[in-house]
């Protein structure tokens, strides 16, 4: 009974305000535009490739090439929708309305998780099938072995990218703090982790690394990742469920 | 019924409130007064269960607010009148919040229409006034028509209209048997408003009574006496002549002077026998704004000093006189004392000797005589700096232990110690 009243309230908290709504269709336009342009230009540039990267070209993995930037619309999605209760101090009514904090916390995170999904499932199929309209003779089929598990997986991708941010803005408590930390972590500093050779080995391990994995269909030659395309996506699933819990520990414990 | 029993909040080493135990009962508007950051949001905080008490608790109908059923429908509160999500309508805000509690959606328009906000019901509340959120803020509060209803500071930012209206509504509220708990750092608000005032200041509970009681405890009628200007000597002289019959006497800022503990036809008769004239003898009734100033002064937290202007005052002309203090700034006690008499003082008194307090601005006063020359001698301010600012000379006089930390407990001076040698401010003219 109070879950399905967490819920509606927080479909009504997520709907009413702008700032959620634009962000999830930014996700959606940036993931799509972006992976058909690159796709596009892999097209045009793929005679001149070495003929490794044409051995291994992998059409559904570039159709994806937007998660990258999409990825961070999603980011902030998932860090405005918890991060708006603390700057607007709604949060004192939400909580005075339901007094037990967890079934608070879990409502939230269900509905923006959900909705998240549906966004981020159409994004995929919809980058998927337009990437390999650019891609023409190169693409790929939905049919083709692995492919249509990159495809769900993709869509899975950005919604865990999304809660493991609700997770880390019901820590910080602050969605400009929660977003100076997320935002160049995955736009930058995980990147660079990941391909300095030095810190290659642990780099493989943050949570987008490892879950972009399931995108891919082919695999590279010189390929030495310990986990699999599941795997990858498991490692991810524990980093979310550790911000999840994290922040439910900061939200029980500490004053609202 | 709300009822806290040695409530404690710290924060590191900063303790917010400290051992407040009270009760608010139902059926009457309860008021909780303190001045700023004297720990009555913390206090509504713990109530609404916000905020877990370092010690103590406090309950709501026998219960932990955490552990109430249903608790929104039982309980209201306006706690911070810009909690709203600036993007969202009034109405999403007041939709949200009664779906996250199980109301009805057309409560949300009823609750509109009782705080008048149904014309901008659709307008995104970033453009709303204070005024305007604290009417949002109380129809959040009214959502589960609930029994228990707390408001923090409900009338801030209103207008005249809004303010005579949350009166009306506390008083209404109330009048229907509810428990309504308002904090303000208003006394002449809540004598206007409610039936019942808990005073705290610096976290500790100061007085817990009636507000009849409070009014007839703290603004006993004092008469004020005028003597001629012209005859500083006859002023003395009636000055002992009351003491000696039991009248209290204080100095005022003008010159007059206050007597309480005599009826005004005494006071016309022992000048008649003494032989002095009266240029004034008027009954007058000190105000609660006055009792709660002087009950609450010890524990400010926030007090303005006197502002010196240093370095940028100009060189008064040969001849001319410093303008005059304005009474009550950077002078923490200038307010009088409680009236005595009263059989058993209610609270601590926080300055252990207010009577002394006005001997500093006369003895002042005597100093422009001293010349445009000593103009910092002849500060009025000088002698009524707070202890704690720097350079500044202490009073003699100054209390030292007694203003510091009020105690919750009924005061240990006897009634007549807030009046000492009534003829000592004279000496200090």
């Amino acid at each position: 009974m109070a879950a399905a009243q967490v819920v509606r309230s927080e479909w009504t908290k997520i709907r009413s305000v702008a700032s959620t709504v634009w962000t999830l269709g930014l996700a959606v336009v940036v993931t799509i535009a972006l992976g058909m342009l690159i796709s596009a230009l892999s097209k045009s540039q793929f005679d001149d490739m070495s003929r490794e990267d044409r051995f291994t070209f992998d059409p559904t993995f570039i159709s994806f090439a937007g998660t990258s930037l999409g990825q961070l619309a999603m980011i902030v999605f998932g860090v405005l929708v918890v991060g708006n209760e603390y700057s607007s101090g709604m949060i004192r009514n939400s909580l005075a309305a339901v007094p037990r904090r967890g079934a608070f916390l879990a409502g939230k995170i269900m509905v923006a998780t959900a909705l998240a999904l549906v966004v981020s499932m159409i994004t995929s199929f919809a980058a998927f099938f337009l990437g390999q309209a650019m891609l023409g003779d190169l693409k790929a089929s939905i049919g083709d072995p692995g492919v249509l598990r990159a495809v769900i997986g993709g869509g899975l991708y950005m919604t865990l990218i999304a809660m493991f941010s609700m997770g880390v803005a019901a820590m910080l408590r602050s969605p400009m703090l929660s977003l100076g930390i997320l935002m160049p972590f995955f736009f930058l500093i995980s990147n660079i982790l990941g391909s300095v050779p030095a810190t290659e080995k642990v780099g493989r391990f943050l949570p987008d690394q490892a879950g972009s994995r399931i995108m891919q269909v082919v695999t590279p030659l010189d390929d030495d990742v310990p986990y699999g395309p599941w795997g990858g996506l498991g490692i991810m699933a524990l980093w979310v469920v550790a911000a999840l819990v994290g922040g439910y520990a900061v939200l029980k414990r500490r004053d609202a | 019924m709300i009822e806290a029993v040695g409530l404690t909040k710290r924060y590191g080493d900063k303790t917010a409130v400290y051992n407040l135990s009270f009760q608010v009962r139902p059926g009457a508007v309860t008021g909780f007064l303190g001045p700023n950051g004297s720990g009555k949001s913390t206090t509504m905080r713990m109530i609404l269960g916000l905020d877990n008490p370092t010690a103590g608790h406090v309950t709501i109908g026998g219960h932990p607010y955490r552990r109430l059923p249903n608790a929104a429908r039982h309980v209201g509160a306006l706690l911070d009148a810009k909690a709203v999500h600036g993007g969202r309508s009034a109405r999403n805000h007041l939709l949200s919040l009664a779906q996250l509690s199980g109301i009805p959606a057309r409560r949300v328009d009823e609750v509109l229409g009782v705080v008048g906000l149904q014309d901008v019901a659709r307008r995104r509340s970033k453009g709303f006034s204070l005024g305007m959120g604290q009417r949002l803020g109380i129809a959040a509060a009214l959502l589960g028509d609930p029994q228990v209803l707390l408001f923090d500071e409900p009338v801030n930012g209103l207008d005249p209209e809004g303010i005579h209206w949350v009166r009306n509504l506390m008083k209404a509220l109330a009048a229907e048997g509810r428990t309504v708990f308002v904090s303000s750092h208003l006394m002449s608000e809540m004598a206007l408003t409610a039936d019942h005032l808990i005073v705290i200041g610096r976290g500790q509970l100061l007085s817990d009574m009636s507000v009849k009681d409070f009014i007839s405890a703290n603004s006993a009628d004092f008469a004020r006496v005028r003597t001629p200007d012209t005859e500083p000597q006859l002023r003395e002289k009636l000055t002992s002549a009351l003491t000696e019959v039991g009248g209290n006497v204080l100095p005022e800022q003008d010159g007059a002077l206050r007597v309480t503990g005599l009826p005004l036809p005494r006071i016309s008769d022992i000048a008649h026998d003494t032989g002095v004239r009266l240029w004034e003898l008027s009954p007058h009734q000190a105000s609660l704004e006055e009792a709660y100033m002087r009950m609450t002064q010890g524990a400010v937290d926030y007090r303005s000093t006197d502002d010196r202007k240093a370095g940028l005052q100009q060189p008064l002309p040969p001849g001319a006189q410093p303008p005059m203090p304005v009474p009550g700034q950077g002078q923490p006690d200038w307010y009088a004392p409680p009236p005595p008499q009263q059989g058993g003082r209610p609270f601590a008194a926080p300055q252990g000797a207010p009577g002394q307090a006005p001997a500093g601005p006369y003895g002042a006063q005597a100093a422009p005589g001293a010349g445009p020359g000593g103009q910092q001698a002849a500060n009025p301010y000088a002698a009524q700096q707070p202890p704690a600012a720097p350079g500044a000379p202490q009073p003699p006089e100054a209390p030292a232990a007694a203003p510091a930390q009020p105690s919750g407990a009924p005061a240990p001076l006897p009634a007549s110690a807030p009046v000492t040698d009534p003829t000592k401010p004279e000496d200090a003219r």
